[in-house]
């Protein structure tokens, strides 16, 4: 099952090295992982999407509690939450050829094209994973040849910071 | 706060301007700290100095290698539940520091670790010396600190103290550039530690939790107390031996909880696991309740996880919430300070009668198979050698420190403990070396108490230098030597599981018959090295010992040598260490012969 962890830690060297290495240690998959500042310039917040049954997830969130930098994990998995994921391609798109198309799409996905080349195009694009997915398999026919992705970032709604059972996805687009 | 680097033109005007090495010696005063164990090099020099300087409240022992040095911190730890404390310069000597603070890891021993670094400006140029030793340490310590601002140091020593020695203790490392013990500074003294993500208070067992327990046990028929090392350093042996009396549950011991219970007492099934009794691994295998406090269900304790104490009801107490399902899944799990947790339960928990039928069937069981060896045998078995012993001191303050390998399950079947803290073992690690070094810690600790390494040959030749630091120091620390000339532990795996094969086992020259597997008879006859010489180059007293009858007088010999002190006790090679449950298998696949 896939999990998102929520982790605020403190905002100091080595942080992200401790945790990236005692999740490599301990042998823990983890789809994506994701950091950056807070309000609070004394801690980051750190993603985590986490794929393994309820003991391992158990695991993860135990261990990363153990470090003494980490202040807070919560599986917000079960919660309702809003997930995003950035994303910057360049597809081949020569002017007149599939550009058109390739625009139509973008418009659909709810994407912008960020920088024009003489054969190829710049977008941007944010949303879930499984959007960001999905506009990847549209454009992979185009020919895609650079992609950087963020990785997951979530938060919980607000007054939803109980769990609601199979709602846990809904209206993220 | 002003802060200045220290040039030759500038000098401290004000007094109360401290350099940054004397903020950390000082920092150790005000954490309680007595003992260092201590190797100098070139970025820890400054530290050093200072250190002369408060050489009338710390103690300055030095080791003869970095390693010895961590270890004997983990003896004084070990034996007296304060933190540990040892220092090494940059490099080389910071990593020689890496297998000692992995082992305290392991064992959750409060040790605190300063090492030298290169400079601020050096750091990340593979400057001479340089390590990243915080990075290296990351896995293997519970905390660790790269200082980069001499005002930061009293706050970190602070936490670093505060670390080690609350929660699930370990080793925390303190890493201090050179140009940082060079600065100075007017230290803020109460900076307030900054620990937002570290929970204080120790978690404590919650009232119904204890009613859970207390009603398992009235309900269980056949119960076992399966407790370790979280008894010892929570200081919970008086607790659990009240329970123990309270209920008359037979309780079984890890390695790291022996002594939690004195060896003697009927409810004792000793210890449980790959090298456990008979009757403690039955009784589990039987139990329909087992209360497991202060463990972590180790696959040397539980071999098939799944077949564990297949058809019991499992109450898991452990401070360390990750402990909790981590192995085996608990039906009450608690997590709490075990102390707390036991001296809760003592209040309410009430005896079922149906136990005491139990508790004879184990009584039983340990009456027809004790831990046995050939008391017969013409020559000293090493089973025998530590019987020996531990009559021969039971009447004495004793602590015993082993090495790893077969003299360590021997010692933890044979010998007699009567309190926490007299057994100083290198258990989840199993690092060889440990047993000299960690006496020297522990017999600094208690300068009166008569601290015996009961070593193998192998293992004592990996710190075998520490006995210059007892011969110097004044620390007469005493060696059991179990000398087999052999890796016994690897050769007994040889012998059941590679056909006998010897491969790099014999510790003796490489032309002797039994470097090929080709040796005569149970001893090695050829002896390599010359064990009472070395001991006696170092300044030691030391004796061999080969005959039966001679056995007693020497032990008694070495206890009354004024100073340190090796016996070389030549015994034979091909002794296993049983019973034994293989890895991985289960109480039914037990070797018993």
């Amino acid at each position: 099952m896939r999990h998102v962890l929520s982790a605020l830690v403190q905002n100091v060297p080595g942080v992200l090295a401790h945790i990236s290495g005692m999740l490599a240690s301990r042998g823990y998959n983890i789809d994506s992982l994701a950091v950056g500042e807070t309000e609070n310039p004394q801690l980051s917040r750190m993603t985590f999407v986490v794929v393994g049954d309820d003991r391992v997830l158990e695991q993860v969130r135990k261990q990363l509690e153990k470090i003494v930098t980490v202040v807070q994990v919560d599986d917000i998995s079960s919660q309702n939450y809003v997930e995003r994921d950035l994303m910057l391609l360049k597809v081949k798109a020569p002017a007149g050829g599939s550009r058109t198309e390739i625009r139509e799409l973008v418009e659909i996905f709810r994407g912008r094209i960020v920088d024009v080349g003489a054969d190829e195009v710049m977008i941007e694009i944010s949303g879930r994973e499984t959007k960001i997915e999905a506009f990847i398999d549209r454009m992979r026919p185009y020919g895609i040849s650079e992609l950087v992705r963020t990785g997951r970032i979530a938060m919980v709604r607000s007054g939803a910071s109980i769990p609601a059972p199979g709602t846990g996805s809904v209206s993220a687009q | 706060m002003g802060v200045r680097r220290v040039t030759a033109a500038k000098t401290a005007t004000d007094s109360r301007l401290m350099s940054g090495a004397d903020i950390l010696v000082k920092s150790l005063v005000e954490n309680g700290v007595e003992r260092i164990f201590a190797y100098p090099g070139g970025t820890s020099m400054p530290m050093h100095q200072a250190l002369t300087r408060y050489a009338d409240r710390i103690r300055t022992i030095l080791p003869r290698h970095e390693q010895g040095g961590c270890f004997a911190a983990q003896g004084y730890a070990r034996s007296t539940g304060k933190p540990g404390v040892c220092m090494a310069t940059s490099g080389p000597g910071a990593t020689n520091l890496v297998t000692a603070l992995a082992d305290a890891k392991l064992d959750s021993i409060p040790i605190v670790a300063i090492t030298g670094q290169v400079t601020r400006m050096a750091i990340g140029t593979d400057a001479f010396q340089e390590t990243p030793i915080v990075e290296v340490c990351r896995g293997i310590t519970k905390h660790h600190y790269l200082v980069t601002d001499i005002r930061d140091l009293p706050r970190i020593l602070k936490e670093a103290f505060h670390i080690a020695t609350t929660g699930r203790q370990g080793p925390v490392l303190v890493d201090l550039p050179k140009d940082v013990q060079l600065e100075q500074c007017i230290p803020n003294w109460d900076a307030p530690m900054d620990l937002p993500g570290y929970r204080a208070e120790p978690p404590r067992a919650k009232p119904e939790q204890i009613r859970q327990v207390a009603a398992a046990i009235k309900l269980a028929k056949r119960p076992v107390l399966y407790a370790g090392g979280g008894v010892i350093s929570s200081g919970a042996s008086a607790a659990l031996r009240e329970l123990v009396n309270k209920t008359n549950i037979p309780v079984t011991l890890t390695l790291m909880g022996l002594g939690a219970v004195p060896t003697e007492d009927r409810h004792c099934l000793d210890m449980l696991g790959m090298h456990g009794s008979v009757y403690s691994n039955w009784a589990v295998r039987d139990c329909d309740l087992l209360i497991a406090v202060g463990v972590r269900f180790d696959d040397r304790v539980t071999g098939k996880v799944s077949a564990f104490a297949r058809h019991a009801k499992i109450v898991h107490i452990d401070i360390d919430p990750s402990e909790i399902n981590k192995n085996k899944e608990a039906h009450i799990p608690i997590v709490s300070d075990v102390k707390f947790a036991l001296e809760e339960l003592n209040k309410v928990v009430e005896k079922n009668d149906e136990v005491d039928a139990w508790l004879e069937q184990c009584r039983v069981w340990k009456r027809d198979n004790p831990f046995r060896y050939d008391r017969n045998f013409d020559g000293i078995l090493p089973q025998h050698a530590i019987d020996v012993l531990s009559d021969l001191t039971r009447n004495r303050d004793t602590i015993i420190s082993v090495g790893v390998g077969q003299h360590q399950m021997w010692s933890a079947q044979f010998y007699k403990f009567h309190r926490p803290r007299t057994w100083l073992c290198s258990s989840g690690l199993g690092t060889m070396g440990f047993g000299l070094p960690a006496a020297m810690g522990a017999q600094s600790a208690y300068p009166n108490s008569l601290v015996i390494d009961i070593d193998g040959d192998g293992s004592f030749q990996m710190n075998i230098q520490e006995l210059a630091t007892c011969y110097c120091e004044k620390l007469p620390v005493k060696v059991m030597l179990l000398n087999n000339q052999h890796l016994g532990m690897v050769v007994q795996w040889e012998d059941r599981f590679f056909q006998k094969n010897r491969a790099h086992t014999y510790l003796g020259p490489i032309t002797h018959a039994e470097a090929r597997g080709k040796g005569q008879g149970q001893y090695a006859e050829e002896r390599y090295p010359d064990f009472v010489t070395i001991a006696k180059g170092y300044g030691c007293g030391s004796a061999s010992v080969r005959a039966r009858t001679d056995l007693a007088p020497a032990i008694e010999e070495m206890i009354n040598y004024d100073g340190p002190y090796v016996l070389d006790v030549e015994v034979p090679y091909v002794e296993h260490v049983l019973p034994m449950i293989p890895a991985g298998q289960t109480v039914d696949d037990m070797i018993t012969e």
